[in-house]
């Protein structure tokens, strides 16, 4: 390895001494390049958190005080403070502001809905993927390549794709549950209120659960194979060996996979919007909150609502890094 | 005997079906969309299961249009600037998160992971903000710059977690030699990186090539747009007669690049995604 003393980092500007430290004792010589990484370090870091700061925490820092204001999407920068009206505000014998909203709370019960019942189906659906994919056969790369590809397609697409097989008309599901003789009529999927969540659910789980199966599998492969071969020799049934063994083994990388799919479902935004637009019976916390936003023009109360939402986000995250906190910090 | 040699056939026969279900389940969709976007006129009407016309009308109508043109390279310049910016400023700090022990670290891991947690929506307003104040509404320079609040914490995270599984002795050697941090990571790790970086890169463009909301929100003329955008936009004569023939053409156009790409390297995929998530 040659030596390229020609860099900027201040350590290396006397290379004289630094040839005499090789001679000195050990331990100083070990501080002082031990300075040098340090310092380096943070200016490896720095750049990254500077960008992060302009990306993110501004925004956000913005966001929070334009949730306090009048502001409007058309004009943004000419605003008057107007407390916390947008969230709550008492006036003339009724309640207003974000959290005096029906549809608000329509949305969150339908984000809360949905994610519960999209990441369940996708957790149990990843898990038996994962449990066939584990299995040796022939073919199995092209299958395993085979789920990448839901997960590959633009939500944007899948939606569109999915919308297309829903028709009402001449979708290809109708066509299927009326010749099985499942359904007597053709069904108005994305736009019957008793449905139209069934279908983004149903769009999101194709979409999402490759992920799921995939790292379902990655932790299946990592499990030790003694304990299988002890229960085979036990005569141990595989369900009794699945529930007592499998599970609980790769419970810890299953929960961070769900978790991750939890806090990915709860700010959706893309599926519904493409596949329902904006109705009431479908609408998310994102898509309220962009609505208000963007299409109602009103920063302020949009704000509002964006901030409730990262606010019950950030809840879960810092309880999920606290609980997760000896798993990444502890080998520092 | 004659009764084990019938349960190993009811297995091998259950295991069978399960394997072509759960091809049907994964496939079917884009294998419908491709059916669809070779039939024109009424042949959209009639449903097929099989490809029962090979008709190319819905694609030269989608590519005849130069806005989709348009919204394509738009797609892969932003996509790719933010690729190149998240990796240039994640390889640096993933050197000092993987390679360096300083208080801190944890606490920087934190933010990083905390940031890749946000809903994009919470910083709409404070964004479009930015974006006003730099001019930059309505150009996709907008975006490049948007893109890097998922992209850059997910390089972080995961050049991190394969920079740690470089061996010591590599950067124990360059020390004893006096190669500076920055040699060290450029001369030293970055040869050795490749492959995780194509991973990674490889993932961080696909989340930009599908992002959907910050592009509906910061652009607003269809020369401006990126392909997801485009497509969602695609309407017909009225809300309830779309042009099905044409958005299926226009998603298979935008959505085979990206199919061939996963099943070349498919098994780096997999391996970024579970780094990305099993570490977390």
């Amino acid at each position: 390895m040659a030596m390229a003393d020609s860099t900027v980092t201040p350590a290396n500007a006397d290379a004289g001494e630094q040839s005499l430290a090789r001679s000195v004792s050990p331990t100083r010589r070990h501080n002082r390049v031990h300075r040098q990484r340090l310092r380096a370090a943070w200016m490896f870091l720095i750049p990254m958190l500077v960008v992060l700061a302009a990306v993110a925490g501004w925004p956000l820092m913005r966001t929070i005080w334009f949730s306090f204001t009048d502001a409007s999407f058309s004009d943004i920068s000419n605003y008057s403070m107007i407390g916390f009206e947008n969230y709550l505000v008492y006036d003339n014998g009724a309640w207003y502001g974000v959290l005096a909203d029906p549809s608000w709370w329509r949305a969150v019960w339908n984000t809360l809905f949905f994610t519960v019942v999209s990441v369940g189906a996708e957790t149990v659906l990843g898990l038996i993927i994962a449990l066939t994919l584990n299995a040796q056969f022939r073919g199995r790369g092209w299958i395993r390549a085979a789920t990448l590809i839901p997960w590959a397609i633009p939500t944007i697409v899948s939606a569109k794709m999915w919308g297309w097989m829903l028709h009402d008309q001449f979708g290809i599901i109708n066509d299927l549950l009326m010749t099985l003789g499942v359904i007597a009529e053709p069904l108005n999927w994305t736009a019957n209120a008793d449905l139209s969540m069934w279908a983004v659910i149903m769009v999101d789980v194709w979409k999402t659960t490759p992920f799921m199966a995939l790292l379902t599998l990655a932790a299946l492969q990592m499990l030790p194979s003694d304990c299988y071969e002890a229960a085979k020799v036990d005569g141990i049934h595989p369900v009794r060996v699945f529930f007592r063994v499998t599970l609980p083994l790769i419970y810890p990388a299953l929960m961070v996979a769900i978790i991750f799919r939890i806090l990915d479902a709860l700010r959706v935004f893309d599926v519904i919007y493409v596949l329902t637009s904006n109705s009431e019976d479908t609408m998310s916390m994102s898509v309220y909150a962009r609505q208000q936003l963007v299409e109602f023009q009103d920063v302020g109360y949009g704000s509002a609502a964006s901030t409730v939402l990262f606010l019950i986000i950030a809840l879960l995250t810092i309880t999920y890094l606290y609980l997760g906190r000896k798993q990444f910090g502890g080998d520092a | 005997m004659n009764r084990k040699l019938l349960r190993k056939i009811a297995v091998k026969t259950g295991f069978g079906l399960l394997l072509t279900a759960i091809m049907l389940f994964t496939v079917f969709p884009f294998y419908y969309a491709i059916v669809t976007s070779f039939k024109s006129g009424s042949e959209l009407f009639s449903i097929d299961y099989w490809i029962t016309s090979f008709n190319l009308e819905n694609y030269q109508a989608v590519l005849g249009q130069g806005s989709f043109v348009t919204s394509i390279w738009n797609s892969v310049v932003v996509s790719t600037s933010a690729v190149a910016i998240a990796m240039l400023f994640g390889l640096t700090a993933a050197y000092a998160l993987g390679r360096v022990q300083f208080r801190g670290r944890g606490t920087v891991l934190m933010i990083v992971l905390g940031v890749s947690m946000f809903p994009q929506v919470a910083v709409l307003s404070g964004l479009f903000e930015v974006i006003r104040a730099f001019n930059l509404y309505n150009d996709p320079l907008s975006l490049v710059f948007s893109y890097t609040i998922f992209t850059l914490p997910f390089t972080v995270w995961i050049l991190t977690t394969f920079m740690r599984q470089l061996p010591k002795e590599l950067e124990e050697a360059a020390i004893v030699d006096g190669a500076s941090p920055v040699v060290t990571l450029f001369k030293v790790f970055l040869p050795l990186m490749g492959p995780a970086m194509a991973t990674t890169g490889l993932l961080a463009f696909i989340a930009a090539w599908n992002e959907f909301l910050f592009a509906l929100t910061f652009t607003l003329t269809d020369d401006q747009r990126t392909v997801p955008v485009a497509i969602a936009l695609i309407t017909g004569g009225s809300q309830h007669e779309l042009p099905w023939g044409h958005l299926m053409a226009a998603s298979v156009i935008v959505t085979v690049p990206l199919v061939v790409l996963v099943l070349i390297f498919q098994r780096r995929i997999v391996s970024g995604l579970t780094a990305g998530a099993v570490k977390g």
